[in-house]
């Protein structure tokens, strides 16, 4: 990938947040914003930009990106350039550990994320093992339809699990099943940030074993793989970025379907290309999902879910054209 | 160099095992081919090697060493393994997938990449891929990605060389350039092992012929020895002869027209 292309996507960063910053009910200018985050300007814009705006931002930013690299980490490993986490329904599995978490009383956020990452790793597994059934695992069509149906099954257990909680003490079902940056805080900000660098760290260290993977499994034992133990490790990895993600917001799907295209299309070759290039994409598309989701209809807030599934699907529908 | 002795691998469920004793070597400084019908069990060795499904009894070794208590990092510093099918989900570089040939000696938690390393220039000029290395995998031919492969596995470094039918999609020169690379490593010391369905080719490469059938071997040696028509006649299940071809006098397999019923 050119170096000019990696300092456009940084920009192009820098640009969606002082965009995800200034905009709002209240409209700010670049410089109103800068002046804010240095501490300086006026009190009352700088309640708006630091305490209400930044951490919105700052967790769009750190979700998008996480989303992404888990899109990217799992379409290497699969061989599949369909996948995604909301696609294979591991979003979902995440969501009902987190629903049934958040139900059983604990609204501890260390707590809500472990129920999110055992539904997320029990989705992976799930749905590679019903691909399997189905007769392979690495047929990108099979491998969607049994995301489909633990994705819906995923949804289900969460209506039902939810429909006898108190509405007061927990968030509604749409919430988790459109994906929201609405209730983002410093506080979630600060345990979701850890985890996502956690996961960011590990596949950058293993990025090779995705590149290697992506050859195939014989080819890839040919090279010195072990190939089990290291697809397992990824798609922990993966399933852990997008846990923590949905801990946080919801389901927000396509993300990871989108951005790993659009980091090849500017280049990315390699996976160590590919997930830098996509969680800085994934960053600047999920900032300027969120502001479009509060922007669009205000007053009214517009689940961001909804917006990139939006932009998502027509994507999707081009994507499965193209495969054969 | 690479040492089967009495490997039998059955896959799960199966009555009949898919490889069922089956012992003989590839020795440096030679090409060692397996040949035999479809289902005879060729590719099966080849799985079994690369420890992709599991040896009921019997020993696969390397150098000397038992597979099973070599990592596979250490396998695949030894032998390289060209697969049957194999395509990169996502385009790569040439360099950079040549370059992926060096997993096994790179560390665990360090991904350098590679594409500077000087083995994966010097297996792009052996395997004839130098002049290729600036294009993408999915823009090749047939012919540039068998040359890409190669030089992905000799960038491995090992002394042994595994392919599983390597000319399925070449024409005659570029399979024909393939078998003189594959001849002249073997000459500077390798061991090459080959799977092949090209028999009349094979018959003119190779130092030794293992001919497989339902998982046994039926013959074993020079190729003179194992390319013999009645023994070809019954493992193929076709009415053949086997000639001498006109250029250098090897033994030529000729297919018979199935008899015509009137």
């Amino acid at each position: 990938m050119k170096r000019w292309r990696w300092v456009a996507l940084g920009a192009a960063v820098v640009f969606a947040v002082v965009l995800g910053l200034g905009a709002g009910s209240v409209g700010l200018a670049p410089g109103d914003v800068l002046a804010a985050l240095t501490g300086a300007g006026d009190a009352t814009v700088r309640t708006i930009v630091l305490d209400v705006r930044l951490p919105r931002v700052a967790l769009a930013v750190i979700a998008g990106a996480a989303l992404a690299m888990s899109g990217a980490t799992l379409q290497g490993v699969l061989r599949n350039p369909l996948a995604e986490p909301y696609l294979l329904g591991v979003s979902g599995g995440a969501a009902v550990g987190a629903v049934v978490m958040t139900a059983a009383a604990s609204v501890a956020p260390a707590l809500v994320t472990a129920g999110a990452m055992v539904g997320a790793a029990i989705a992976v597994a799930l749905v590679i093992a019903v691909a399997r059934a189905a007769g392979g695992r690495f047929d990108p069509r099979i491998l969607l339809m049994a995301g489909v149906v633990v994705g819906a099954f995923a949804n289900a257990a969460i209506m039902i699990v939810l429909a006898n909680a108190p509405a007061s003490s927990v968030r509604g079902a749409l919430w988790w099943m459109m994906g929201s940056l609405a209730d983002a805080s410093w506080y979630d900000v600060a345990w979701v940030a850890p985890l996502v660098v956690l996961g960011a760290g590990f596949l950058w260290a293993r990025a090779r074993d995705i590149d290697v993977l992506a050859l195939g499994e014989d080819a890839a034992a040919g090279l010195g793989a072990d190939v089990d133990r290291a697809a397992r490790a990824l798609f922990l990895a993966a399933a852990l970025l997008a846990a923590a993600t949905v801990a946080a917001a919801g389901l927000i799907g396509f993300v990871g379907l989108i951005v790993p295209s659009m980091a090849r299309a500017l280049g990315a070759r390699r996976a160590r290309q590919t997930l830098a290039a996509s969680a800085l994409t994934g960053a600047a598309l999920l900032t300027v999902a969120d502001l479009l989701a509060r922007t669009l209809r205000s007053p009214a807030e517009l689940p961001v879910g909804a917006i990139t599934a939006v932009v998502g699907v027509p994507f999707f529908l081009v994507q499965l054209a193209r495969i054969r | 160099m690479i040492a089967f002795d009495r490997v039998i691998v059955r896959y799960g469920g199966a009555s009949r095992a898919a490889v069922d004793g089956v012992s003989f070597r590839a020795p440096l400084g030679a090409v060692t081919a397996v040949v035999g019908p479809n289902g005879s069990g060729k590719s099966t060795l080849v799985r079994a090697l690369l420890g992709r499904v599991p040896v009921e009894a019997g020993r696969i070794s390397i150098g000397g060493d038992d597979v099973t208590v070599l990592s596979r990092r250490e396998i695949a510093r030894r032998v390289a393994v060209l697969v049957q099918r194999e395509e990169p989900a996502f385009p790569l570089p040439v360099a950079d997938y040549v370059a992926l040939g060096r997993y096994a000696h790179e560390g665990p938690w360090r991904a350098t990449g590679a594409v500077t390393d000087p083995a994966v220039a010097d297996a792009m000029e052996t395997a004839g891929a130098t002049a290729l290395r600036d294009r993408r995998t999915d823009e090749l031919s047939g012919g540039e990605w068998q040359r890409v492969r190669i030089a992905r596995a000799l960038a491995q470094g090992g002394q042994a060389l595994v392919l599983d039918e390597p000319s399925t999609f070449l024409d005659i020169a570029h399979e024909m350039a393939q078998f003189e690379l594959l001849a002249s490593l073997a000459r500077r010391g390798g061991a090459v092992l080959l799977v092949s369905h090209q028999l009349n080719l094979v018959a003119r490469f190779a130092t030794t012929i293992v001919l497989l059938d339902e998982g046994v071997i039926v013959a074993h040696g020079a190729p003179d020895d194992v390319m013999r028509g009645e023994v070809l006649e019954r493992v193929y299940r076709w009415p053949l002869v086997v000639s001498r071809d006109p250029a250098v006098g090897a033994p030529m397999l000729v297919p018979l027209r199935a008899p015509s019923t009137p």
